[in-house]
């Protein structure tokens, strides 16, 4: 593919005592759509923030094309950054708001004049040069905080959960059209979030992390249908996550009965964490079922239904059309392709399990994410506020 | 409810009675063409040409203006610096040096002006002594050099105790804005390429000014109408309006004295309006600006 841009090597950050970033190390390529993802707290503004300048890691270094940029101030990297509330600037309007990039580089107005509206364009907010940013909506906000970074031509641009203030109807056209632009202006984005749909649909890459480490690095396809561990499965999509060993290769043992399987190269009777995705299992008659259940709960999601059923207390995820009623013994089939096998690691046992499932709990934790979603550096300017 | 209303609307009345009858009072026997304070002889502007003839009120009028304009532009950069500075300190320390920033507005003027007044004495008698000690030192006398650090109460001691008593106000009313600021914009300016001081200067500068021309405006005032504090810092030699008022009171009730409070209470007035009036803009322009932002799509 294209060649490396920016590189981090064995970076720490810590505040205080608190451990924020742990050893880490990534390459980022020229013209690539990377995501960090991960739930809040684990060090992917941080990284962010790192790669814009605006912190310095407490050891580890940061090479901007073979260069070391670690001592260079945040004016001077050809980096650009759209940050989580829009940052934009009150006093100035749209047009303003835009050219400050441009004026500060002493760019000759005609010049600047015609970079500016080119811009706007491309971000569809013509005709709102002489509007006050809080004379603008959310999402139009948005664009112009796009529109202001990405007029400076920078190399890379990042963005901190820039739809995060967003409603989800407007996240959806934002995601696509963000992935157009990037594509349309040829850079590198760098784009954190915790919503693992947005990381799905828009990323070339996509680096999970958890507690200051890298979980996985891969294509959004590598680390939806092969997670390394329970965290990434669990974080990426619903899985069932279930405990097995593996007699030998392709083949897995779990539930006391063998299931043929794709994946091979463990020790022989390797215990080993199970991954069976809610639609790769076929809901099947009890006398063709690989395995029997009791369904004990339903919804209704619009394209599909979600049940749970329990299979000798542990409680799967199944999405299905079909409708079965609560209490109905089903039996289930899975296809070799439908299992992915995973080394036990440090999340073993933690997700994985429905047993506590429901509705509410789902939206309540997405809400609290959102909530919650700080780091403890952003933490820290927060407490500026409260008085 | 209707009765209760006429009841709560004669109070308001009577009360505002209580508040502003002494200074109407005032500044229409202003323009009494008698020095009687009961009754009235016809309409004169005589008071406010011999006022403006005065020449004891004119000097204090220009030392009124020019202490006035020097404390609160001091006071003004001071204060927002100090309220900068408060603001990026940790919470503990930064409620710490709040609660100091709020003593000298509770404390009473009189300690404020009497433990200033003590505090320039002493230093002004210790520079005194020193001055003396450092031209009896050999190597001094050998230069040919003559050290005089002393100094008197005078127009110095006076701006420094209102450059003094101005900054809690600038404070006070920089700290609102900040705390409103976005802290990603100083940010934002840096990554488009501002020094961290062009960022203050283009981007957080203009987003504390309301809060720094209110800070200003109450300054001003303040130095103005200050009394107490003045007339125990500014020694004999130099007197502001309001202590040009007191010394005449003293001897007698003269009508040049109610015309020279009527001019001090209007200029206060006008003062106090334009800072309400800013106030309430400010507040209107942004609530019409978030309306206008909701409808949008």
């Amino acid at each position: 593919m294209s060649k490396e841009l920016i590189r981090l090597q064995d970076l720490c950050m810590a505040y205080d005592d608190e451990q924020v970033l742990d050893h880490l190390n990534l390459y980022i390529n020229d013209q690539e759509f990377l995501t960090l993802l991960g739930p809040s707290g684990c060090g992917k503004t941080t990284t962010l923030r790192i790669i814009g300048g605006f912190v310095t890691p407490t050891s580890g270094d940061v090479f901007f094309d073979g260069v070391r940029i670690n001592d260079v101030p945040p004016y001077q990297r050809k980096i650009n950054t759209v940050f989580q509330k829009y940052a934009l600037f009150p006093h100035l309007n749209v047009f303003e708001n835009v050219a400050f990039g441009l004026r500060l580089k002493k760019v000759p107005e005609k010049e600047l004049r015609q970079r500016v509206m080119e811009m706007l364009e491309v971000v569809s907010l013509k005709g709102f040069e002489n509007r006050k940013p809080d004379a603008l909506s959310g999402g139009q906000q948005q664009r112009v905080a796009i529109a202001r970074a990405l007029v400076n031509r920078p190399k890379v641009l990042l963005l901190d959960e820039p739809l995060g203030a967003l409603d989800l109807k407007l996240r959806k056209d934002m995601q696509i059209e963000l992935k157009k632009i990037q594509q349309q202006v040829g850079i590198t984005f760098i784009y954190v979030t915790h919503d693992q749909e947005e990381a799905l649909t828009m990323s070339d890459t996509i680096v999970v992390m958890d507690g200051g480490h890298i979980q996985q690095i891969g294509t959004p396809e590598d680390i939806y249908n092969e997670p390394k561990n329970a965290f990434v499965a669990d974080f990426i999509g619903e899985s069932n996550i279930i405990d097995g060993v593996m007699p030998r290769d392709k083949v897995v043992k779990m539930y006391g009965r063998e299931f043929a399987c794709l994946d091979g190269g463990f020790a022989e009777n390797e215990p080993v964490d199970v991954v069976i995705r809610p639609e790769d299992i076929d809901i099947v008659p009890v006398e063709q079922g690989q395995l029997v259940g009791t369904v004990t709960s339903v919804t209704f999601k619009g394209m599909q239904y979600d049940i749970i059923v329990d299979f000798r207390g542990f409680k799967w995820l199944i999405q299905t059309t079909d409708h079965s009623p609560v209490g109905a013994r089903i039996g289930v089939k899975i296809d070799p392709d439908g299992f992915h096998i995973m080394k036990k690691s440090q999340y073993s046992g933690m997700f994985g399990d429905y047993s506590s499932y429901s509705e509410e709990y789902d939206e309540l934790s997405d809400a609290e994410a959102l909530d919650a979603e700080e780091d403890t550096d952003a933490q820290r300017r927060e407490d500026g506020y409260a008085e | 409810m209707k009765k209760n209303g006429v009841v709560s609307r004669l109070l308001l009345a009577v009360m505002f009675l209580f508040l502003y009858a002494p200074i109407f009072v005032l500044i229409i026997f202003s323009f009494n063409d008698s020095k009687s304070t009961a009754v009235w002889n016809g309409f004169t502007l005589n008071w406010y040409v011999e006022l403006f003839q005065n020449r004891a009120v004119m000097s204090a009028l220009r030392t009124t203006l020019l202490v006035s304009v020097l404390a609160t532009a001091i006071a003004t950069v001071a204060g927002t610096a100090a309220a900068i500075g408060f603001y990026s300190m940790r919470r503990r320390s930064r409620t710490a040096c709040l609660a100091v920033n709020n003593i000298p507005l509770t404390n009473a003027d009189v300690i404020t002006g009497v433990s200033m007044m003590l505090l320039f004495v002493f230093v002004g008698q210790g520079l005194s002594a020193f001055s003396n000690w450092l031209n009896g030192l050999q190597w001094v006398e050998d230069a040919n050099l003559w050290f005089d650090f002393s100094f008197s109460l005078g127009f110095g001691t006076l701006l420094i105790a209102h450059i003094t008593f101005d900054i809690p106000y600038v404070i006070l009313s920089v700290l609102p804005k900040l705390r409103q600021l976005d802290p990603n914009l100083a940010e934002a300016a840096q990554d488009l390429g501002a020094t961290r001081f062009v960022a203050f200067w283009k981007v957080v500068l203009p987003e504390l000014m309301p809060g720094i021309v209110n800070g200003m405006l109450i300054a001003f005032t303040m130095s103005i109408d200050d009394f107490v504090i003045s007339y125990f810092t500014a020694g004999s030699q130099v007197s502001t309006l309001s202590m040009v008022v007191y010394s005449m009171v003293r001897r007698q009730i003269s009508p040049e004295i109610k015309a020279l409070s009527t001019l001090m209470f209007v200029a206060v007035l006008i003062l106090l309006v334009i800072i309400n009036l800013r106030q309430a803009r400010q507040e209107s322009a942004a609530a019409r600006r978030r309306h206008a932002a909701a409808r949008q799509p």
